[in-house]
């Protein structure tokens, strides 16, 4: 078996395209996902025009509330270009040097004002996209909405703090700061004790009765307008949520992309270089030949899962190293590596094999391996929940039968502590190896024939 | 011996013997079961009737398309196979092979990039480490220039003279008549003829005389012909 496998590697190092993606793939994906999870995503550059004046305040009943800060905000969530004009927004959106322009008109902050009056104005801002996009566009609608809906929560939030002030002020007395002086506000609770102390002192008669209504109201209004505080305060962000996990484990996002990386390596590497080689053995007519006495096809199925196992192996842990370059690993489990990836890469192999046996020729192979692991990697991924029932049970069965999941399972415990138990996924791998090693031995009966 | 394929027959109880020494030519048209009855003696399949007894030695076989690794070189095909025959002395058995082929000079050279002669020698020097008393060759000279196939035809005669019966087939009636000892003719799985080119003639003559005068491959067409194929 030894002397089969050295062939297989010396074919492969002569095969310089095919050691090349099996090297550069790997280092490719892991510089993609190192990126993908060591930053965060880029800003969207956004072209901001602010002609609302710097000294401009909202105010509430006369009074200016403290600058919210709503620019700062917005280019916190985008990357602010600051034009000067309209026309320069316009042409940088029309370039493409920004995804959008976002113009703030002069009379915005006039325009808010004007909502507490008796002709409220409707305040507006000016969003310039380029849609020629669909994409672009679609994203420009979402970052905008988000930052609009973001501007009006701060403006309410705002709103209701005062707002509860006045009210507050209505109900229990105080000061009102008005021009740089102040108003003594009685209060409805206090209004309501100085008529009961009254009350007794007026004669029986239609003024008693009266002062009587207006003393009941004092304190029913003082004690009901109490609740109105907390409402208004809720106005701005009615519903919160609280969130609880209801059973499973979900591993990092970091954790996770790592593991579908690797997890993808090992599937391409395994499955593709295996049916690949077996295919060439009937390709180059040598299969008759070896198996007339020199190997058993059990053993030359047996070399092959191996070479997938070795070269998978190689392959993964060097792309496992070179994510270290952005995020952390836990070296100290790479027994539970070892493992994850030699079993998987055991099943995958013999996936590979079966595929192999069965379409017969490289080109073929080839195809149907891509055809089969991508969809399958792809269809694994899919979260329960994010499409009906029915089809997530059929999902469920088609990633069950390939030993993709499983691998993406044994690799995600393995990478980190608390993500799962790896027996269940490596007895799952071990299942599928001995079934789709079966399948190949009965497969390879077709090579045979001459 | 005796092969199925199916309802149909592809072997209908052919049976021969070959001596040391000697080349037998296996002739007839497309179809007439060469190829099978040479797999069979190679063990790559089964008969479903029939037996094959063999003297000393393994029996060789060279498939009609050379199975070698065409990304490997001379050297490192030959050393696999003689790895896996579990020879003593691999290194020699390969120096031995590439002598007898003549590509001693070419033993670094990746085989794909060989002509389609000195592949067909690889592939005959694959078949002999077995170091086989019998060596089946299928169809050897396929698509080899006429320089190719003399050299080959020489090589082949030389490990006839020392001793190895070789068993090779053919449809070039004119090739089977300048190399074999002996001709085994098939037609439809049937044996119709076992005998020297000599005889194959006089059984030509006997057969089909209208075209006895004729050159040797439109006479043995005749012959079928008469004979029903």
């Amino acid at each position: 078996m030894r002397w089969l496998l050295l062939k297989d590697l010396q074919i492969l190092r002569r095969s310089p395209l095919q050691a090349v993606l099996l090297v550069a793939y790997p280092v490719l994906i892991a510089v993609l996902v190192g990126l993908a999870v060591s930053r965060g995503p880029e800003k969207p550059r956004v072209a901001l025009l602010n002609e609302v004046p710097t000294n401009a305040r909202v105010s509430l009943s006369g009074k200016k509330l403290p600058s919210a800060n709503v620019q700062r905000r917005i280019c916190a969530k985008v990357e602010c270009v600051h034009v000067g004009s309209r026309d320069e927004a316009m042409a940088k959106v029309e370039s493409g040097d920004v995804l959008a322009a976002l113009i703030l008109p002069e009379d915005l902050v006039n325009k808010i004002n004007s909502l507490s009056t008796l002709s409220p104005g409707t305040p507006k801002v000016e969003v310039l996209v380029n849609e020629s996009d669909p994409l672009k566009a679609s994203m420009v609608d979402d970052k905008i909405e988000a930052l609009l809906a973001q501007a009006n929560l701060t403006l309410a939030k705002r709103i209701a703090v005062e707002g509860g002030r006045y009210l507050n002020l209505v109900i229990r007395g105080g000061n009102l700061p008005v021009l740089g002086g102040g108003v003594h506000i009685l209060g409805l609770q206090a209004s309501a004790h100085i008529l009961e102390a009254i009350e007794p002192a007026l004669p029986n008669g239609p003024l008693k009765v009266a002062l009587s209504q207006v003393t009941e109201f004092a304190k029913q209004a003082g004690e009901n307008l109490d609740i109105a505080g907390p409402l208004i305060n809720r106005l701005a962000q009615p519903i919160t949520v609280e969130k609880v996990a209801v059973g499973g484990s979900s591993p990092p996002l970091e954790t996770f992309a790592i593991a579908v990386a690797a997890t993808l390596t090992l599937a391409f590497v395994a499955v593709l270089l295996v049916a690949g080689s077996l295919a060439l053995e009937r390709e180059e007519n040598a299969f008759p030949r070896l198996t007339r006495g020199l190997v058993s096809s059990e053993a030359l199925l047996g070399e092959k899962v191996l070479l997938g196992i070795v070269v998978g192996l190689v392959v993964t842990i060097l792309m496992l190293a070179g994510l270290t370059i952005f995020v952390p690993l836990e070296w100290s489990r790479v027994g539970l590596w070892l493992a994850a990836i030699v079993v998987g890469g055991a099943s995958l192999a013999a996936a590979g094999s079966a595929l192999g046996a069965a379409a017969r020729e490289v080109r073929a192979v080839s195809l149907l391996a891509f055809m089969v692991t991508l969809p399958v990697a792809f269809l694994s991924l899919v979260p329960a929940g994010t499409v009906g029932r029915g089809l997530y049970d059929v999902i469920k069965v088609i990633t069950a039968l390939f030993p993709f999941k499983p691998a993406l399972e044994a690799m995600t415990s393995a990478l980190e502590a608390g993500n799962g138990g790896i027996g269940a996924p490596l007895l799952h791998l071990a299942i599928l190896a001995v079934a789709y090693a079966l399948i190949a031995r009965l497969a390879l009966r077709r090579f045979t024939r001459v | 011996m005796v092969k199925r394929f199916g309802d149909r027959e592809a072997l209908r109880g052919v049976s021969f013997e070959a001596q040391a020494g000697e080349l037998v030519a296996v002739i007839g048209p497309n179809g007439a079961g060469k190829t099978t009855l040479l797999s069979i003696l190679a063990g790559i399949q089964g008969a479903d009737g029939g037996e094959v007894e063999t003297g000393d030695g393994a029996v060789g076989w060279v498939p009609q398309q050379a199975a070698l690794y065409r990304r490997l070189t001379v050297e490192e095909n030959l050393m696999l196979f003689a790895r896996l025959e579990k020879h003593e002395d691999p290194g020699r058995s390969v120096a031995e092979m590439l002598e007898l082929t003549g590509l001693g000079d070419r033993r670094g050279e990746i085989v794909a990039r060989l002509s389609g002669g000195n592949q067909q020698r690889i592939n005959i020097a694959i078949g002999l480490l077995s170091r086989p008393g019998v060596l089946l060759l299928d169809e050897p000279s396929v698509g080899l220039d006429p320089r190719q196939r003399a050299r080959l035809w020489d090589f082949v005669a030389g490990l006839a003279g020392r001793g190895t019966t070789v068993i090779f087939s053919t449809h070039d009636i004119q090739e089977a008549e300048r190399y074999g000892n002996r001709m085994l003719v098939l037609a439809d799985g049937e044996a119709l003829f076992d005998g020297s080119a000599d005889e194959l003639r006089e059984a030509v003559r006997t057969e089909a005389p209208e075209a006895a005068d004729r050159d040797f491959e439109t006479a043995f067409v005749a012959y079928l012909h008469h004979r029903g194929h």
